[in-house]
């Protein structure tokens, strides 16, 4: 490679990360902003987090969001783990290419049109049979939950398309039931997978904003939703610590993540 | 394991049926619900929209949400305008992220962890607080504007936020990483000898890039410019936080419609237009992926 081009690359590529980082840093230096104006430096202050933490509307939301994002990764990381076995294991089965496509399509689905058309599904179940009676935390979960299947799927399908069958087929040429095969064999095999699209589902479902609003009813507020209804007039100072408390977290579950990665690999 | 026969034993059975009837409930017949619903009239009612079948039994189906759509030039103009403002995005990622991309799949493998950790990084930060982040810094008073005014190249701030250009800042912005880790994964398998080779026998860096880079390069631009095109065209967030009253796009003048309007059919027609300028993007990613994970 000659020199020139490395230099152009090198160049981009410090363009892309400032492009990437300048924002974040600047919210987390305006978090410590003593000032209500965003224009003025008025010394160092934590009394944003102070506000923030007395904030009952932000405190709700946030334990509803959370509510909602533990139990959405746990059954899309169920559900998401079946169809990517089905997937990747099964060749041929009635359906499978709409099941593809089914599990595909929430990736890229415009999030407009998935948040009115399940909503438009609950409002007609519940003229049919009555259920869901209230719009809320279950209406909220059932839709994440749909979206970030896919997501789980295709983690976990990679993964297994990536593996060894020959491990599996072993144990079931030794007599394992196909059940035992998949607890003792499969299912440790893909666990990092697991995990990784548990975590994705979990922070796909604290992040959305479009789909909750539409599937959300009278007094289920999640934390986008607060934070939209704020930020909607302007920037305000208490978003600004919010956002740096979940940029510290992201990042010091990420590096965490990172060193664990490196020590097992040794 | 694998089922040659396709019935398959009575677990397998049960793998595949939860998902698939879970998907098929909460994301194929919301669809039907929909089309059905774009076909119907607003009324003030609880549902907003009249019964496909009125009380005598006889069929009620109005094809008027879609005959206003399609004559009234503010929503023509909507389409085109998100067709328009997403394609540059999926440009300007493109431009950004190859550059990127390769930079990153040229690295040593110790920096190259580390430059894709980044990458990745910010798509795990809230999303709507990222685009809350360029409010800041694009602001009358904010920091590009202070910085031009120190530097003397303004006189006075420049509108920056409320602009098409914000949105396309904030397109790319949030968008660049599904632009980047496709291009990656094309661009780590591809033997960089290739191109040293090519131009040891007197090819230049631009013949090189164009022989040899870019069509090895193609799934992965193809995978990523239709996973920035496709969410983009129906972004709420961005052309609402960022945009001014000329960034008129689908996805917000669906919300609008739906939210403050309070007109579920016409909502329901706008989405199921734009969900056919993307049937045929969706088909051909669809189509990528299966051969990229299963092989053809």
């Amino acid at each position: 490679m000659s020199r020139r081009r490395s230099g152009f690359t090198f160049s981009v590529l410090a363009f892309g990360y400032a492009f990437l980082y300048i924002p974040l840093v600047s919210v987390i230096i305006y978090s410590f902003n003593d000032s209500r104006l965003a224009t003025v430096w008025g010394g160092f202050s934590t009394r944003w987090y102070g506000e923030l933490m007395r904030n009952e509307q932000v405190l709700t939301a946030a334990f509803l969001s959370l509510q909602i994002a533990v139990v959405t990764a746990t059954l899309s990381t169920i559900f998401g783990t079946m169809a990517g076995m089905a997937l990747a294991r099964f060749r041929r089965f009635r359906g499978r290419t709409l099941f593809s496509g089914m599990v595909t399509a929430p990736l890229v689905m415009p999030e407009v049109i998935t948040g009115l058309s399940l909503l438009l599904l609950f409002v007609s179940l519940q003229q049919l049979i009555g259920w869901p009676a209230q719009r809320g935390f279950s209406t909220i979960t059932m839709a994440h939950t749909t979206f970030a299947l896919a997501y789980v799927t295709v983690i976990v399908q990679s993964r297994l398309a990536a593996m060894d069958e020959s491990l599996e087929e072993a144990a079931m040429d030794l007599g394992g039931r196909p059940l035992r095969v998949v607890f003792d064999i499969t299912l440790p095999l893909i666990a990092p997978a697991m995990v990784a699209g548990w975590l994705l589902a979990f922070t796909l479902s604290l992040d959305d904003l479009v789909i909750a609003s539409f599937v959300s009813g009278p007094g289920g507020s999640t934390l986008p939703m607060v934070i939209f209804s704020k930020v909607k007039l302007g920037v305000t100072p208490d978003i600004n610590a919010l956002a740096t408390l979940f940029i510290a977290i992201v990042s010091l579950g990420v590096v965490i993540a990172w060193w664990a990665a490196l020590r097992s690999r040794r | 394991m694998t089922s040659g026969d396709g019935r398959g034993t009575l677990w397998q059975r049960v793998t595949i049926a939860i998902p698939y009837l879970w998907l098929l409930v909460f994301f194929l017949a919301p669809f039907a619900i929909i089309l059905k619903i774009s076909f119907a009239d607003p009324i003030i009612a609880q549902p907003p929209f009249t019964p496909l079948l009125d009380e005598s039994g006889s069929p009620h189906i109005t094809a008027d949400n879609y005959t206003f759509l399609l004559t009234d030039k503010l929503y023509i103009v909507t389409y085109l305008k998100s067709v328009f403002m997403a394609a540059v995005a999926t440009v300007l990622c493109l431009m950004l992220g190859f550059p990127m991309a390769y930079g990153i799949a040229r690295a040593e493998s110790a920096v190259r962890n580390i430059l894709l950790l980044l990458i990745i990084l910010p798509f795990w930060i809230s999303f709507l607080l990222r685009v809350y982040a360029w409010m800041g810094l694009l602001n009358n008073y904010g920091l590009i504007n202070n910085l031009l005014l120190w530097l003397g190249v303004i006189q006075q701030p420049v509108q920056l936020i409320y602009t098409d250009f914000a949105v396309y800042i904030g397109l790319v912005y949030s968008y660049l990483p599904f632009m980047v880790l496709p291009l990656y994964a094309t661009l780590e398998r591809m033997d960089p000898d290739l191109v040293d080779a090519s131009q040891d026998l007197g090819a230049s860096p631009a013949q090189a890039f164009r022989d040899i880079t870019w069509p090895m390069a193609r799934p992965g631009v193809i995978a990523g410019c239709l996973l920035v095109f496709i969410p983009a065209m129906g972004e709420y967030v961005i052309p609402y936080l960022l945009g001014g009253p000329e960034s008129l796009m689908i996805g917000r003048v669906l919300f609008d419609e739906f939210f403050v309007n309070r007109d579920w059919p016409l909502a329901s027609s706008v989405a199921i237009l734009l969900l056919m300028l993307l049937v045929a993007p969706i088909a051909f990613l669809q189509r990528q992926r299966r051969e990229e994970v299963e092989g053809g």
